[in-house]
């Protein structure tokens, strides 16, 4: 009697260790979160001000701001966007509408998970192995190359996992009325679904928008404000990078400022996103 | 591309108003016979059908072109140092000498620390997540988790830089010299200079970042998990703990060990984060807290100012390396979670 009340109260003590433990492992997790935001807002707050967005970034030890990155990543974010959302919905549409048969689809559907979380640095080396060494200037269509490379992945997978939550009685139904395929794809289930392939592009932009690695030797940076994708460029992630490294304390304070933008701007995203479509992504 | 155009614009103006299908799919000129609507129809569907399939080929293209545009880059790399380039420690820009040993020992050493670290925390926010949470925090929590995983990983680099390395030096870089520091064999390995940084604070950083990857993997596979399994467990009396490490963790093990190696293969080609703690110094030393040089840090920091082709095509053959280490880790993972998702579909 006593010997199985003593293992009893050993499984309990297991127990309860274990479970302390997890909410001890939850607490690292959330702390080192909060840890982060918390220092961002502390030494990026002072550096916001309305001349963040309107002046181009300074010399060391002068005023300034950083409306040049900021105009740069715009452009070069927009670019990818623009360029990498039919693509990646028509690839994501043929996976879902096309992908029952043959060797394609799997293949793609598999390659395209290992590209999702494939080293963003690698596809910068890519890009100036093809295309700036080939032109020989660094460029923010060079920027937008790799980026577009990054965002593809992201909306192919939204846009198939979305599609296949269209019921195929809808699907059915429109070609039961005798509408070709493509108009029941484009008319139906993509009309459908557009709240989902939205969700992706969003989330592609999202990803895309911190990147730092991929655009370190293809758009490079530029101080002054350029509107030309076919020179260098400056844009926040690398001008971050740059005057957080350096030693001037104007810059360093830039550096947050820039910081607890894109922070701020890429948590939201994600946060809207995910609590509009929870457990579809 | 421009017969794509074509196959989308009829459709795309004439959405709105669909009254007679038939008359809108051909476009300019009407048809005068059904056979002839049919057969513009088949042909519209199969250049749709061609077109879609043109964009999902052109995903695996890009792969293809990594791949190839990497082994041409790296070539005169490759031809000059031979087979045994990875393992050669030289990395000599002046007398143009380079070899991958050290980067790769950082990229694999920094690595190895953040999976140690992440796999035990990461299991115990999956186990908090389905098993303790309140249902109601369940949501919120889970979001919380995934967005560690959205911060820039820059972001990362300041705060390990100007933040963590401060205080891991202060505090706890003493603390496991005074403890670990005098176990027999490891010992060395936590001796050295206390400033911060080096292989063991971004090694640190980076579990912090692959944590919120781990974990939401095992998150959804223990979801996965019958839950008439479970109930069982429970009804025989055993606690949590036992039910999850006695049905759960066995039942979804494939699974788990496809997060973990998709964690790895985040670490390995993560860079700007470790770019920023690692102290970018080429050079392999016995201690976890001298500086050293992952594959990604090294690319970051020379390759917008190589000096020579022969640099230039050596960091290209560390990019290659990179790229197929974690494409063979990833394709590790996809397959482990691709078996647990076949073995969910057996049973349900």
């Amino acid at each position: 009697m006593s010997d199985s009340s003593v293992l009893y109260r050993k499984r309990m003590r297991t127990n309860r260790a274990a479970l302390i433990l997890s909410l001890l492992a939850m607490a690292i997790g959330m702390g080192f979160l909060a840890w982060i935001l918390i220092v961002l807002v502390y030494k990026g707050f002072g550096a916001l001000s309305l001349s963040l967005f309107t002046q181009p970034t300074p010399a060391p030890g002068s005023e300034g701001g950083l409306s040049n990155a900021i105009l740069g990543s715009l452009m070069m974010v927009g670019a990818s966007t623009f360029i990498a959302t039919p693509i990646g919905i028509l690839a994501g549409v043929y996976l879902s509408e096309f992908g029952r048969r043959g060797w394609l689809a799997p293949a793609t559907r598999f390659i395209n998970d290992i590209l999702l979380s494939a080293p963003s640095i690698v596809i910068g080396v890519f890009i100036y192995a093809v295309y700036v060494a080939q032109v020989q200037h660094f460029s923010g269509w060079a920027g937008s190359m790799a980026l577009t490379l990054i965002a593809i992945p992201v909306v192919v997978r939204t846009t198939e996992n979305m599609l296949n939550l269209v019921p195929s009685t809808l699907r059915e139904a429109a070609t039961a009325l005798g509408a070709p395929r493509w108009k029941v794809v484009l008319h139906v289930v993509l009309r459908s679904a557009q709240a989902g392939v939205l969700t992706g592009i969003l989330l592609a932009i999202a990803r895309i928008s911190g990147e730092t690695a991929p655009l370190l030797f293809t758009a490079l940076n530029n101080q002054f404000t350029s509107f030309d994708l076919n020179g260098p460029m400056a844009n926040l992630p690398v001008v971050i990078f740059q005057f957080a490294m350096s030693p001037y304390e104007n810059w360093n304070s830039l550096a947050w400022g820039g910081a607890i933008i894109i922070t701020f701007g890429v948590l939201c995203l994600n946060i809207v996103v995910r609590t509009l479509f929870r457990k579809k992504i | 591309m421009s017969s794509h155009s074509s196959v989308l614009g009829p459709g795309v103006t004439l959405g709105g108003g669909e009254t007679g299908l038939a008359g809108a799919v051909t476009g300019a000129k009407p048809p005068d016979s059904p056979r002839d609507r049919m057969k513009a129809q088949r042909f519209q569907d199969a250049l749709f059908h061609q077109v879609t399939r043109f964009f999902a080929f052109s995903v695996l293209a890009i792969l293809v072109a990594i791949l190839g545009s990497l082994l041409y880059g790296a070539w005169p790399a490759l031809k000059e140092f031979g087979a045994g380039f990875p393992f050669s420690s030289d990395w000599n820009p002046v007398a143009d000498k380079f070899g991958g040993l050290i980067s790769v020992y950082g990229t694999l050493s920094t690595s190895f620390i953040a999976l140690f670290v992440a796999i035990p925390v990461s299991f115990g926010i999956a186990l908090f997540l389905t098993e303790l949470c309140p249902p109601r925090l369940r949501g919120p929590l889970g979001i919380a988790v995934e967005l560690l995983a959205a911060v820039p990983s820059i972001i990362y680099g300041m705060w390990g830089l100007f933040v963590f390395a401060p205080l891991f030096a202060d505090y706890i870089q003493p603390l496991l010299s005074a403890t670990l520091g005098n176990v027999p064999f490891i010992g060395g390995l936590f001796q050295g200079p206390k400033n911060g940084i080096g292989i063991l604070s971004a090694g640190l950083i980076l579990s912090v970042m692959v944590i919120p990857f781990i974990a939401s993997v095992m998150r959804d596979v223990f979801e996965v998990v019958p839950g008439i399994l479970k109930e069982s467990a429970y009804g025989l009396g055993a606690t949590t703990w036992e039910v999850v490490w006695n049905v759960v963790l066995p039942y979804t093990r494939v699974g788990v060990i496809g997060g973990v190696m998709l964690g790895l293969g985040r670490a390995l080609g993560e860079t700007m984060a470790v770019t920023f703690v690692i102290g970018n110094a080429h050079r392999i030393s016995p201690s976890l807290y001298e500086a050293g040089n992952s594959i990604a840090s090294t690319l970051a920091n020379e390759f917008a100012e190589a000096s020579s082709d022969l640099h230039v095509a050596s960091l290209i053959a560390l990019g290659l390396i990179l790229f197929f280490v974690t494409f063979v880790v990833l394709a590790l993972s996809k397959i482990l979670l691709m078996r647990l998702g076949r073995l969910e579909g057996d049973k349900t």
